[in-house]
């Protein structure tokens, strides 16, 4: 028997009964979609159809395509690579490290979190994959496959290559744990179907009948999923990290950088979660599951990662003064008031600053400005990938080498055909999936609001 | 040969109830072939006896696997098989093998975990589940008592101990197989 105090405020509004749970989340699965709902996958599906250009034309020319120079060699791509790791951080922290600390509002939020995180990945894997130049040869390049130059093996020691590991266990355990999710609410809605709708939902729900012993089962793998998904999560931008610390670039070669990009992609995951999660609430009428309540402590989290972020900016900055080094000095110089000033002081309007304005209660509860900052935020963290990308390797050792990084329309394509992608998944998702684990919000409904039970 | 399994179900609507009704009904005589409900309840597989599942040692033995898989790989591929002088390092360079044999430590026991996972509990897309009542995944807890594990107790006194234990509906239901 749990029990909750009764200061917390609900997680669920309403008076929910279990019924309603089941019939308000697994009516946008079997309704027909909405005019909003074809639109937005339209305007998806076209950017990605746009963008898919600038991919065939990466593929089909070289990645000559792009803006990058001599000097410059890893710039927009990586930029957006980064950017889309560190978004899809959220899910697998809310489901993961949130079950291990007991934390029940995550219940409502998870799924569509989780599904989130899984898309974003996707959306990141492109931009190493492309620039391979011939990604049908990558998996030589990336994977130990036995071939005939001896075999002549993948490098273990290069974090490039620890990354190739790090991200595609990300991927597929997150997929994994989703889908363990997944499963007993695929039954829900097959045991409301008919026909076609209960053959298909029938062969996604795994022939699940929640029997006593088989959710026994699923609850210890929850909590073992959730025990090696939290230490992934953390070693996934870690190892993302030491792309760049473990090199010997002004700028780059720094110990803060894995606890400081592992805060920096929760707190644009969270942004990302609280940008979809206002849409999905307000469109498919969820606002009983996905409170206010829900909103105020994502924007706590964003405060809180918001505020690593911005004493890591300064630490690198102090630590630069304070080594002596004379090129590490002029790296971060250059990084403020060199010509990408604008750069760096959009990453620290958007990261450090904004992010402060949800100490204000009247802030953090409002849905407008929670919607408004958390683009806010995830423009702050391109930025922050950009400045340290591309700052540290513009002013190189040589002056007479010294270049700007300009994008090509390639480039902004690319970026564009990830963002059609990481759309056309997230609403096809929303349409056909439950957005809301139901078998969990349910087992807080009784613990979590009085009403509930009668 | 074909056979009619019977079964007599217990619908209840409350989690408590339930946890307490599992008790009583057993503590009564009665072997209880099943509960099915919407979501987990804690507590219910205690009541209902069963074991602490195994599947945490599975898993453990999965990542033990994976450690030893990936430092085997990595130390034969770079020490043994094609040593190259990488950034001046051992061959054998242990701390950079440290990543990925914990990428495949957590990569086997995830998978390893979930596969013996849907073996045991019969998960397969496949797979035709008896349901016993449509409401099991929607709002109600169904306990299933199966007649033929019970036939020293008349059918009448079984339904009577389920009805007095806090069920609001007792139904049979048959499966023709």
């Amino acid at each position: 028997m749990q029990v909750t105090s009764s200061v917390r405020q609900p997680l669920v509004t309403g008076g929910k009964t279990y019924h309603d749970v089941t019939h308000d989340v697994s009516r946008q699965v079997e309704g027909k979609p909405s005019l909003a709902w074809f639109l937005a996958f339209l305007t998806a599906v076209g950017t990605l159809a746009i963008g898919f250009i600038a991919v065939a034309a990466t593929v089909w020319e070289g990645i000559g395509m792009w803006g990058l120079n001599k000097t410059v060699g890893w710039a927009w791509d990586i930029t957006n690579f980064v950017w889309w790791v560190g978004i899809g951080h959220a899910g697998t922290l809310i489901s993961a490290v949130l079950l291990l600390f007991r934390q029940k509002w995550r219940t409502s939020i998870n799924r569509a979190a989780e599904a989130m995180t899984i898309f974003a990945v996707i959306c990141a894997a492109m931009f190493p994959v492309l620039h391979m130049g011939r990604p049908w040869l990558g998996a030589y390049w990336a994977l130990p496959l036995p071939n005939t130059f001896g075999s002549l093996w993948v490098n273990f020691n290069s974090p490039l290559l620890w990354d190739v590991f790090a991200i595609s266990t990300y991927f597929s355990v997150s997929l994994v744990f989703w889908y363990i999710g997944l499963i007993p609410d695929f039954a829900t809605i097959r045991d409301r179907a008919t026909g076609l709708r209960k053959t298909i939902y029938g062969a996604l729900s795994f022939g699940w009948d929640g029997a006593a012993k088989t959710w026994m089962r699923y609850e210890s793998v929850s909590l073992i999923l959730a025990g090696l998904a939290t230490p992934l999560v953390l070693s996934v931008h870690t190892i993302v990290s030491f792309d760049f610390a473990t090199s010997v670039i002004p700028g780059w070669h720094t110990t803060i950088f894995p606890p400081y990009f592992v805060a920096g992609a929760i707190f644009s995951g969270f942004a990302m979660v609280l940008t979809l999660m206002i849409i999905t609430r307000k469109v498919f009428k969820l606002e009983d599951y996905i409170t206010m309540g829900h909103i105020e402590l994502m924007n706590i989290v964003i405060i809180i990662t918001g505020s690593i972020v911005g004493i890591a900016y300064i630490t690198e900055f102090f630590i630069a003064w304070y080594s002596g080094v004379e090129a590490e000095q002029y790296a971060f110089i250059n990084r403020a008031t060199g010509p990408y000033w604008w750069a760096y002081w959009s990453m620290m309007t958007c990261n450090v600053i904004s992010p402060q304005l949800f100490w204000f209660k009247k802030i953090r509860t409002s849905i407008v400005a929670t919607f408004a900052l958390s683009i806010v935020v995830n423009i702050g963290m391109w930025f922050e990938r950009f400045v340290i990308i591309v700052t540290s390797l513009h002013r190189d050792f040589l002056p007479s080498s010294w270049a700007m990084f300009y994008p090509s329309w390639a480039d902004v394509g690319v970026y564009l055909f990830t963002f059609g992608l990481f759309f056309t998944l997230f609403f096809l998702f929303a349409k056909f999936f439950p957005v809301i684990n139901m078998a969990e919000v349910k087992s807080v409904l009784k613990s979590s609001s009085e009403k509930a039970a009668k | 040969m074909e056979r009619d399994t019977h079964f007599i179900l217990g619908v209840y609507e409350d989690e408590d109830v339930l946890l307490h009704a599992v008790e009583e009904v057993r503590s009564s005589g009665v072997k209880i072939h099943e509960v099915y409900t919407p979501y987990p309840i804690h507590g219910l597989e205690h009541v209902l006896g069963y074991k602490r599942s195994r599947l945490p040692i599975a898993a453990f033995l999965f990542g033990m696997l994976g450690t030893t898989l990936a430092l085997t790989m990595q130390f034969y591929m770079m020490r043994f098989d094609w040593p190259m002088i990488i950034g001046g390092k051992d061959f054998a360079a242990f701390p950079d093998f440290i990543p990925v044999t914990f990428e495949l430590t957590v990569l086997l026991a995830a998978f390893g975990m979930v596969g013996v996972f849907m073996i045991s509990s019969n998960l397969k897309p496949w797979a035709q589940p008896r349901i016993f009542d449509v409401r099991s995944t929607d709002d109600k807890h169904i306990m299933a008592i199966d007649i033929a594990n019970n036939s020293a107790m008349e059918v009448d006194k079984i339904k009577e101990i389920l009805k007095s234990s806090g069920a609001t509906e007792v139904n049979n239901k048959s499966f023709e197989e």
